[in-house]
């Protein structure tokens, strides 16, 4: 008898894959939040190979700052329509109303836009279960976050009243009005993402990888100017890099890497040798609806 | 100390030389998950910290972050401090987050691990095992100057019950004892006997310093006379249990049937053990029906095998009934179903198990109400005794029976995790409070057959002519519950309707003399009380039935035995002050002065009906008032 012995990532796909099926066998209106970013994109990926092939049973919600990269965009309404999934795209309309933005409104821009507008999100659409793409070496603080995260009805997320996770045992059960957060790559690294989308040949937003852009340099960040919205200083003018992005949030507080690395194993490659961690280029701009704590 | 110098334990060069090659031979990696068990004074987080930095797993800003920590802290002089790169006991402490598991993962060139980090002291039982329960492999602990003690012991006996097959006895800080041979040696024996016996096959012993970095990663010349593994090149090689999940007969619990369209009816699940191909004869419990397995459907095409631990889609020859829960099980070794369990239970919650209560229990993909009896015994974690026990509290370990409202295909937890461990869930809070390992069925329900009467429910309630309903009356004592109870059956009476009543004084002076008034004597009585009615339903006949019932699991528990709408819950709802006022047995002047004891309202709990059918607030109107209320929503 032959044996066939599952790689790291087959037993991490059967992991997620079983998350996935079990989530939406026990909730009544569950929804995959979608950032358009890699772990994203991995995340969505998992869910049509979990139900294929049938179209997965929930729509993609995407929280939408309106300050994403026009790549972002276009890989955002083309991957939902490949996946055959409904795409809720929701703009909190305070901050619509508000005009809030990066240049002039700081931290509150994501705080407003994604924490608030997801919130807005998820209570107008009544749904009870949503999968984010956080995963637990993200951060020395992400390491004890549970796969399922209780969320009351207005949201809290309370540490000190989250359920034990045994076995492949998932404990679903809530009260009205309650929801919970679940993230199916909650056990995937770094490399093993990028390992994975090289593997299955998952498309990205091709942000990730080097090419000519219009760029300008502050604070000793690069910042691509990604449309006309961008406010430049009297005394700036954009200057075409070969750049790329490690991580991606909105444009102007995402920064990006003066790179050569145009394929997905030389990203890898730059990947690994890097000495600095993957959330120092964000380091303005925490992607908080993928967050585990929020 | 040679932390910055120190060989890194990755191939650098093949990534700047050929990353496709490196890719490549990172696609073949395995996967092993293992728990760290000892506390912090065991060098527990500085051997994880270690691990994470051999393996590169930390980067230069974080590094120089950890570099000026360690000087500020001074722990370990002017040296790194590998236990800052992972959150102590002390830091989650001060930010109030609960003592928990917390997962690490770092890689080498042949496997990815995942790290179960849990504290170690006894009060965090419950957090160990649920680190245990998906490790493949235990590292404990233990501190070569202290040698084995009461912790390295409930460790052991807590990783052996879990089912992890590998462990590693790692005796750190060999350095303080000057790496002397003897020392560990009498160590490794002390825990052989140990091991022995509570019936660990075996483990390996690796006598290391996670401070200096003896036996990490290479053999150090500090311990010439040790001549086995490293640490982590024993992690990276230690033989996985595939062949063992594979070589057993294929099991799959079903969790989602696939149905986009009335062409394609697919089962998905994680195969639990065994393997899978296209032709395969296969059985479904507990139905027992039998198909062939038609197809392997996958997103890249189908598949011609499947093995254990993999997510898959099957398609199956024959339009066989096949749920979500059910077991599709090779057909010539099918597994068992049954009702009745011997069980190992690890209680979870700051509440304490109720004998007797019903709460779901969820094995596989599927949620079952289930009650436990009484603990057969406790086990003392550290001394492996066995005590008696009425109940189990939180971080206690017992064995006790457990009876399932439906039979559930399972296998014995030592045969098949998957299909033998369980999670006991309240039905109340909703919260999971307890964890549990089947031990083995009491008898093979299988064989017990349900007498099927001739005469049945409906005959016994149309000769009658009427709906067979149980009225149930739950409040306080005082609050007029048998007043209204009598009147009711009267009027029902002169209706020429067909009634019992069901009275709660009068029960206990029969059917329930046994029982007293602890939570779980309450919980058995009202049981009975259920099973009675039922039966009386089944004749035919209209229920009333007056007990105070103060929770609301146990109210569930009776409505859940009944057809849906049979069950009439009546919430004869009066203010304590009313009722204790009244008081026309003097029981709340004699529970006040401390004569009688877990008298509800004073110091034993009422839980309000949450959605009764109706609700009676008999302060406001009077008994007569009350029973015409019920009468009007019997027949409107």
């Amino acid at each position: 008898m032959t044996f066939k012995t599952l790689t790291h990532l087959q037993r991490l796909e059967a992991e997620s894959i079983h998350i996935l099926r079990e989530v939406v066998a026990e909730t009544e209106n569950p929804v995959m939040l979608y950032s358009v970013g890699k772990d994203s994109a991995v995340m969505l990926h998992l869910a049509k190979k979990a139900f294929h092939p049938a179209s997965p049973p929930f729509p993609l919600l995407h929280v939408d700052t309106t300050w994403k990269f026009r790549d972002m965009y276009e890989l955002r309404d083309r991957a939902a329509k490949q996946a055959g999934m409904e795409l809720i795209v929701h703009q909190n309309p305070d901050a619509i109303r508000d005009r809030i933005n990066p240049f002039d409104h700081g931290s509150q821009h994501t705080d407003i836009w994604k924490t608030e507008g997801l919130k807005q999100a998820l209570n107008q659409h009544r749904f009870d279960a949503a999968f984010g793409g956080a995963r637990r070496d993200e951060e020395k603080s992400r390491a004890k976050e549970r796969i399922i995260s209780f969320r009351s009805a207005k949201h809290r997320w309370d540490p000190k009243n989250q359920r034990p996770e045994l076995w492949r045992l998932y404990n679903t059960r809530k009260a009205k009005g309650e929801s919970m957060r679940v993230f199916p790559i909650s056990n995937w690294a770094e490399l093993d993402v990028w390992q994975y989308i090289h593997l299955e040949a998952i498309e990205i937003v091709t942000l990730y990888f080097s090419a000519q852009r219009p760029t300008v340099e502050r604070d000793g960040m690069i910042l691509m100017v990604d449309d006309e919205r961008f406010p430049l200083h009297p005394d700036e003018k954009p200057v075409n890099r070969s750049i790329r992005f490690r991580t991606l949030g909105c444009y102007p507080l995402t920064a990006a890497i003066e790179s050569t690395a145009t394929t997905l194993p030389e990203v890898i490659q730059e990947m690994l040798l890097t000495t600095t961690s993957e959330r120092q280029g964000r380091a303005i701009d925490h992607d908080q609806t993928t967050s585990m704590e929020k | 100390m040679t932390s910055t110098e120190e060989q890194i334990y990755r191939t650098d060069a093949l990534i700047e030389e050929n990353i496709d090659d490196y890719l490549n031979a990172h696609q073949h990696k395995t996967m092993l998950r293992f728990i760290t068990c000892g506390s912090v004074d065991d060098g527990k987080s500085t051997l994880i910290g270690r691990l994470l930095y051999n393996s590169k797993m930390i980067f230069e800003d974080q590094l120089k972050a950890l570099e000026a920590d360690s000087k500020r802290m001074g722990t370990q002089g002017a040296e790194i401090d590998f236990a800052l790169l992972v959150d102590g006991l002390a830091a989650e402490r001060e930010q109030g987050i609960t003592i928990d598991v917390a997962y690490r993962f770092f890689t080498t060139e042949k496997r990815k691990f995942i790290v179960a980090d849990t504290p170690g002291h006894e009060q965090y039982t419950r957090n160990m095992v649920a680190g245990a329960s998906t490790a493949d492999l235990a590292v404990i602990l233990v501190d070569a100057r202290k040698g084995v003690l009461t912790q390295t012991r409930r460790h052991s006996y807590l990783v052996h019950m879990l089912g992890i097959r590998h462990i590693v006895l790692a005796v750190n800080k060999m350095d303080l004892v000057n790496y002397d041979q003897a020392a560990f040696d009498q160590i490794v024996e002390e825990f052989a006997s140990f091991a022995r016996s509570i019936g660990i096959a075996g483990f390996t012993a690796i006598p290391i310093s996670g401070i200096v970095g003896d036996n990490i990663t290479e053999p150090s010349s500090n311990s010439p006379w040790y001549d086995g593994p490293s640490l982590l090149p024993h992690l990276e090689t230690v033989e996985l249990e595939v062949s063992t999940d594979q070589v057993q007969p294929y099991r799959m619990p079903v969790q989602w049937v696939n149905s986009p369209n009335l062409d394609f009816r697919g089962f998905a699940g994680l195969i639990a053990s065994g393997t899978v191909r296209p032709g395969d004869e296969i059985k479904v419990l507990p139905s027992g029906q039998s198909s062939t397995v038609a197809r392997i459907v996958s997103f890249e095409g189908d598949r011609d095998l499947a093995v254990a631990g993999e997510s898959v889609t099957i398609t199956l020859a024959d339009g066989i009934d096949c749920s979500r829960g059910q077991v599709i099980t090779a057909s010539t070794t099918p597994i068992e179903a049954a009702d009745q369990f011997e069980t190992t239970l690890i209680w979870m919650d700051e509440t304490e198990l109720v004998p007797g209560r019903a709460y779901w229990l969820k094995i596989g993909a599927l949620v079952v109400s289930a009650s436990f009896h009484q603990p057969k015994f406790e086990i003392d974690v550290n001394s492996q005794e066995e005590l008696a026990a009425k109940t189990l509290s939180l971080n206690s370990i017992g064995v006790s029976n457990v009876t399932t409202d439906r039979e559930i295909p399972f296998a014995p937890y030592t045969e098949n995790k998957d299909l033998g461990g369980f999670v006991v869930i309240d039905k109340i809070t909703n919260q999971t409070v307890a964890a549990g390992m089947i031990h083995f069925a009491l008898r093979r329900a299988q064989n017990i057959h349900w007498q099927a009467t001739e005469i049945g429910r409906d005959h016994h309630a149309s000769m009658k002519n009427q709906i067979p309903t149980v009225l149930w009356l739950t409040g306080l004592s005082g609050s007029g519950k048998s007043t209204i109870a009598n009147i009711l059956e009267r009027i029902l009476a002169s209706m020429n309707r067909h009634t019992i009543l069901l009275d709660g004084d009068n029960v206990r002076h029969g059917l329930n003399k046994d029982l007293g008034f602890t939570e779980a004597d309450r919980v058995e009585n009202i049981r009975r009380v259920g099973e009675v009615a039922k039966l009386m339903t089944d004749a035919g006949l209209i229920v009333i039935t007056a007990f105070i019932s103060p929770f609301q699991a146990e109210r569930d528990m009776v409505r859940a035995m009944m057809k849906p709408g049979e069950f009439v819950e009546i919430f004869v709802d009066t203010p304590l002050e009313v009722a204790e006022e009244r008081d026309v047995k003097g029981l709340y002047s004699k529970a006040r002065s401390g004569e009688l004891k877990n008298f509800t309202g004073i110091d034993s709990p009422y839980e309000a009906p949450e959605n009764p059918e109706l609700h009676l607030d008999t302060s406001k109107i009077t008994a007569e008032e009350a029973a015409e209320h019920i009468i009007k929503k019997l027949y409107p």
